[in-house]
């Protein structure tokens, strides 16, 4: 079964293409690894995927569903969650309250206009499972604000975990932490059951290989390699333009 | 809620009920009812403002098409209980069609929408004089009598707008509390993640415009019953900025400070003009002082300055409040 589909995708902002028919197929469960110099499209590939940017061409789907012309919300409802490269979080909320954020977004309660949230007991239950499961449990009901990095980076796992996906793009989850707070994320991702398909950008080879069952290798847009860990790192092209040798 | 904070709001709420007990003039009972008319429109704008994040400076065109809705309606001798259901819905209506518009954009796009469709309702008050009596208004005879209780009086009007101004402020607690209230704040802060995250930022910040525009007519509505008079000077662009003056001063993103906003606007308005030929540079030195010293509003700047005070006396900080739960 194919997770996450993408056919042909092209994307040009003005004369600049950044990408460039790219053909990916992940299968349900899998890790996938996308890496590639900066710039070569990965961030962006990962928005076409969101839909936070419109393709100029192709299509993308989700367990075979077509979700090319969907709006955003909508492909988070049907079971992709993302994290970000830039942490986006809500800095003077309660880390709590930004996993919370995260559960309510698929709930139908979302709409209550009367019923304080803190006081939903369902979701809150959730939400601190979530963070317990990053382990930050301890930490949930300090503002985001007064949180380290990699606290940050661990809060914006949880809030895609809360959410349940079926697809989880994961945009540098392991950018800017120190080697122990990698070790920790490091774990963490990996005890993720094999029901959540994920797809990962990282630069961090040792880590991301690690992680890693096929990787895909991007360069100016295009798809240059992929393949299995060991044919993709054994390459000639892969060597030439990312590992520079 | 804090002990300290339901005993404040028990406080402001003996205040409020015994207001006609000392101040016996009733001309400055009406001032009181006018701040909390301007407070309930000032209100409605801060949901916008505050918790969304969206500059509206048409919300005087709100005000207006409620206040010319029953006073026309009333002046073709429709009921009292019509006009105002009548005008309501129009108002809602109205602010939909401004939330279609408006939403289009944010940031400065948006608020030059809403000054353009609050002109577009000047002008039409103004010019239509068919219809609105241009320049020279619309006279209501009578004020209502809610369940048969006469509010002709200065007092009577003043209990009746109080009842409507706590009605107004228990529902904005309970919507900003809410999760509709919280997924607008988020919309707010980080629209693109809320967005990945399901919601639907347009929407959300649709049902925002629909509420606030609603209070906005009620606000409209009682300023028709406390004039007994329209003409479009009030929903001109001088009262949109006034009001939009009044959240920022008081403090936006809380319930306290568009209260806190309109008394300040009203008290210099109508008393300081009393005394000061040039009132208008009174209140702008005032504004301009407030954005130097408490550039986030006087009421959390208020509450900066009483934690600065603490820390000096007591010479160690207050607990954390942040710490708790996502303050509204």
């Amino acid at each position: 079964m194919i997770a996450l589909r993408v056919t042909r995708l092209a994307k040009a902002f003005g004369g600049l293409r950044v990408t460039r028919d790219v053909n990916v197929e992940v299968a349900a469960g899998e890790r996938r690894l996308i890496i590639g110099p900066n710039g070569a499209g990965k961030t962006t590939l990962f928005n076409l995927i969101a839909g936070e940017i419109k393709p100029d061409a192709g299509t993308i789907s989700l367990f075979e569903h077509d979700i090319t012309g969907m709006p955003t919300r909508r492909r988070a409802h049907l079971g992709l969650a993302r994290t970000y490269q830039i942490i986006t979080l809500f800095p003077r909320d309660t880390l709590l309250h930004n996993v919370t954020l995260a559960l309510l977004g698929l709930s139908p309660l979302r709409w209550n206009p009367v019923l304080p949230l803190m006081r939903q007991g369902s979701l809150r239950e959730s939400a601190e499972q979530a963070l317990a499961r990053v382990g930050l449990a301890h930490l949930a009901r300090r503002p985001l604000a007064e949180t380290s990095y990699g606290e940050r980076r661990r809060v914006e796992i949880a809030m895609a975990l809360a959410q349940s996906p079926k697809v989880l793009l994961l945009d540098e989850p392991f950018a800017g932490l120190s080697i122990e707070e990698r070790r920790e994320v490091q774990k963490l991702l990996s005890n993720i059951p094999r029901d959540v398909t994920i797809v990962m950008i990282e630069h961090d080879m040792d880590v991301a290989l690690e992680f890693a069952e096929r990787i895909t290798l991007l360069h100016f847009g295009e798809v240059v390699v992929e393949g299995t860990r060991s044919e993709v790192v054994n390459n000639k092209r892969t060597r030439e333009v990312y590992l520079g040798e | 809620m804090t002990i300290a904070r339901i005993v404040a709001a028990l406080i402001a709420l003996t205040l409020l009920a015994t207001v006609p007990l000392w101040i016996a003039n009733g001309f400055y009972v009406n001032i009181v009812s006018q701040i909390l008319i301007y407070a309930i429109l000032a209100l409605g704008l801060n949901i916008l403002v505050g918790y969304g994040g969206l500059v509206s400076l048409g919300h005087a065109g709100l005000l207006g098409v409620a206040a010319y809705t029953t006073a026309w309606l009333l002046s073709r001798g429709a009921g009292q209980l019509e006009s105002a259901a009548a005008a309501l819905v129009v108002v809602v209506a109205v602010s939909a069609t401004y939330a279609v518009l408006s939403l289009r954009a944010t940031g400065i796009g948006f608020l030059m929408i809403t000054l353009s469709l609050g002109q577009i309702l000047w002008g039409t008050a103004y010019r239509w004089i068919s219809l609105t009596n241009g320049d020279n208004g619309i006279t209501v005879t009578s004020r209502p009598q809610p369940l048969g209780i006469p509010i002709a009086s200065a007092n009577g009007f003043y209990y009746f707008t109080l009842i409507v101004f706590l009605a107004a402020i228990a529902s904005m607690a309970l919507f900003v509390r809410s999760p509709l209230g919280t997924s607008l704040r988020g919309a707010r802060d980080q629209a693109r993640r809320m967005t990945a995250l399901g919601f639907n930022v347009w929407l959300i910040r649709f049902f925002a415009f629909l509420f606030s525009g609603f209070w906005s007519g009620v606000a409209g509505l009682l300023y028709c019953y406390y004039q007994q008079f329209v003409s479009p000077q009030m929903m001109a662009l001088p009262a949109s900025a006034e009001a939009l003056l009044m959240v920022i001063s008081g403090g936006t993103g809380t319930l306290l400070g568009p209260v806190v906003g309109s008394l300040l606007v009203v008290i210099i308005k109508n008393v300081a003009s009393a005394y000061i030929e040039r009132w208008n540079l009174v209140l702008g030195a005032i504004f301009v002082a407030i954005i130097v010293f408490m550039p986030e509003g006087l009421v959390p700047g208020s509450v900066r300055l009483g934690r600065w005070l603490w820390v000096q006396i007591a010479g160690t900080p207050r607990p954390a409040t942040a710490a708790k739960e996502p303050a509204p």
